[in-house]
């Protein structure tokens, strides 16, 4: 099947998958530097969904991400070295180095603040949300939960309050199989996230996560529902998470889940696939897909030379900030 | 001054507003918070008010009585029973730039929404450098009597109390009700504005228009020279009896109203506690780890020297709140309980 998606969109989409693996592959290289003092949960396997979703919203759209943030940060145009140098503690961070690699926020970018709490940003988007349905602002709000936040109460309070009131917001939920080391299958009654849209009567649909222009095309779909006044929707999009809940190791070396389980998935790329996809498509050829890379990769080492060189907060600043003393 | 004063019924205040140089104008408490309401809602477009119930018959006990069909269901509106969510959805509206106030209209509810609040709303401003802030108001209400027992009506403004990034504000008459919500909903944190059932009813001197009672600043019910009492919401009602009774006896009581728990107006405790050397902790809430704990804490710390007899803590006895009319009878320390306890101070 050739594309219906421009030539600008599709290499779009590959830009944003591809700045994601390499700033989390980048964590995986220095993280044993331990100068990156604080816990990291990575992205790797699951780019399509950030980049596939967030390519249908504007600046101005909010999202809320949860404690595996870094991509979604990064789809939503996130500066990366505010995203770095929060990790590394630093003044210059994107929190001021009060927040830490999950607590994420770019409220130019529609970013208001990120829980690392499961499922405790799911409300918080509908609130979003529902501001935008009283001021009448057409912004669509995006939260991105996983399947573990999914078995939370809150999401069930949360959904059926955005179909009740009908609220411009889409449920996006990436289903990587896994609650830090527990199964769905162990955890789930029924394995049919997408089905619990049922019960409140809202489209609920499950996708191949690993599909970034099936993504796309379920988001853009969902996105213009909300957009348009048609409330709610939620989107399941399986995936499979390369790296350990938390840190850069893989999982199966703790012995936590079978290697195959990980070589089959990495069989399934979510950039490799589409990678190959433009070049056989025609719609770049394999030294234009490299140049894309060699850019990115420029700004990731920037974006570390900025991090590692910027000073840490003052200790007085511990005391700053909490509470709001007015505009 | 007309509006720090508390009357004990309608009656007392009506004979104020006659002997009065000023004229006083005569609300409930439960009106007052309305009109607060309601003028928020005029004035501020990003003022919206939800909670269960609140736009059923009674309104809230009155308190939300007709704004839904004033200013319309899209500002003020019923919600599903849903504490934790609704609270997420009032953190995340607040941080996209509105000014909820969410009712929880009993705060035995309350713990149901403890992850908004604590995780979310109270760190948002500070985890994030600053970058956002949440100004909402949760407005609960504390219940007493009528065998509410106990899981409809409890004190548990100290749990909110303990945490930093929350403002928690407890009104003791009608003035301040208006004029300490204003204030909160125009605050920028996140506030948790506590109410007693049993001070609905009392009326007191409200200005119609607008006005602001600061948060963080307490006031002096009433001046005397023997002995403070700082007394917390309801208590302040009791602790104005009490100190009546008192006078009669040749004891001179001042009673101080922090209004507010967090943040605490310490300075103004410690300076009455420098001029009388007594201190007496009229709570409603329980004992243990207490608001009372708290301020005799600071009293210590900064003016020990002060002190002329050792500190005396009312509260509610440490147990849940039991059911049966006798249990309930000697569960509520009010008038006598406060007297009893500034005898024991003044005798040393």
């Amino acid at each position: 099947m050739t594309s219906k998606l421009s030539k600008e969109t599709l290499l779009g989409l590959y830009s944003t998958m591809l700045k994601i693996r390499l700033f989390e592959e980048k964590i995986v290289e220095l993280y044993p530097e331990q100068e990156m003092k604080c816990p990291v949960h990575l992205y790797i396997g699951q780019e399509a969904i950030a980049a596939g979703v967030c390519a249908n919203l504007t600046k101005t759209d909010y999202i809320v991400s949860n404690h595996r943030c870094h991509g979604h940060a990064i789809a939503k145009g996130a500066d990366i070295k505010a995203l770095m140098a929060e990790f590394y503690g630093k003044a210059a961070g994107c929190s001021k180095g009060k927040g830490g690699s999950m607590h994420v926020v770019d409220v130019e970018r529609g970013m208001l603040g990120t829980s690392a709490i499961v499922g405790g940003g799911i409300p918080m988007g509908v609130g979003s949300a529902l501001a935008s349905s009283i001021r009448k602002d057409g912004f669509v709000t995006v939260i991105f939960l996983g399947d573990g936040a999914s078995e939370e109460g809150v999401f069930y309070e949360s959904m059926n309050f955005a179909a009740l009131k009908n609220l411009p917001v889409v449920f996006i939920c990436e289903n990587n199989g896994y609650a830090t080391n527990s199964p769905q299958h162990a955890r789930h009654a029924t394995c049919d996230i997408s089905g619990m849209a049922n019960a409140y009567k809202i489209p609920g649909r499950c996708i191949d996560g690993n599909d970034v222009e099936a993504v796309y095309a379920t988001a853009k779909e969902a996105i213009g529902l909300a957009r348009e006044g048609g409330g709610p929707s939620l989107i399941e999009a399986v995936t499979y998470r390369w790296k350990g809940h938390v840190g850069p190791e893989a999982d199966h070396l703790k012995g936590c889940r079978p290697e195959v389980e990980l070589t089959d998935w990495m069989e399934k790329c979510p950039v490799k696939r589409f990678d190959d996809r433009l070049v056989n498509e025609g719609v770049s050829d394999k030294a234009g897909l490299i140049e894309i890379g060699a850019v990115i990769a420029e700004e990731i080492e920037e974006a570390v030379r900025f991090s590692k060189a910027a000073p840490y907060p003052l200790a007085e600043d511990l005391l700053t900030e909490v509470y709001f003393k007015g505009e | 001054m007309p509006w720090t004063k508390i009357y004990s019924d309608k009656t007392e205040f009506e004979e104020a507003a006659k002997a009065s140089s000023v004229p006083l104008r005569g609300i409930t408490y439960a009106e007052a918070l309305r009109e607060a309401q309601a003028q928020l809602l005029r004035d501020d477009e990003r003022v919206f008010i939800f909670g269960e119930g609140i736009d059923d018959p009674g309104g809230v006990f009155g308190s939300t009585l007709g704004l839904h069909t004033e200013f319309g269901d899209e500002r003020v509106f019923d919600t599903p029973l849903a504490e934790n969510a609704l609270t997420g959805i009032a953190a995340g509206a607040a941080t996209a730039g509105m000014r909820p106030i969410l009712v929880h209209m009993r705060i035995d509810f309350m713990p149901l929404t403890m992850d908004p609040i604590l995780n979310h709303a109270a760190k948002w401003h500070y985890m994030f450098g600053g970058a956002v802030h949440v100004p909402m108001v949760i407005r609960s209400i504390v219940g007493r009597g009528w065998g509410s027992a106990a899981q409809h009506s409890q004190n548990i403004h100290a749990l909110f109390a303990h945490i930093p990034g929350l403002k928690v504000v407890m009104p003791a008459t009608p003035y301040d009700a208006k004029g300490l919500l204003m204030s909160a909903s125009a605050d920028g944190n996140p506030v948790i504005f506590i109410e007693h059932r049993w001070l609905y009813g009392h009326t007191g001197h409200v200005p119609e228009e607008p006005y602001t009672v600061p948060l963080g600043k307490g006031v002096v019910r009433r001046e005397g020279s023997d002995v403070t009492i700082v007394a917390i919401s309801h208590m302040a009602a009791e602790a104005t009896k009490a100190a009546r009774s008192l006078a009669e006896e040749g004891i001179e009581c001042e009673i101080i109203d922090p209004r507010t728990l967090r943040p605490l107006d310490t300075e103004l405790i410690i300076s009455s506690v420098k001029k009388t050397g007594r201190l007496v902790v009229a709570d409603t809430g329980w004992q243990y780890g207490g608001i009372g704990a708290e301020i005799t804490t600071r009293l210590v710390e900064d003016a020990f020297g002060a002190l002329k007899a050792p500190v005396e803590r009312i509260n509610i006895p440490d147990c849940p709140t039991p059911a049966s009319p006798v249990l309930e009878a000697a569960y509520y320390p009010g008038v006598t309980e406060i007297e009893n306890a500034v005898k024991r101070v003044i005798a040393g």
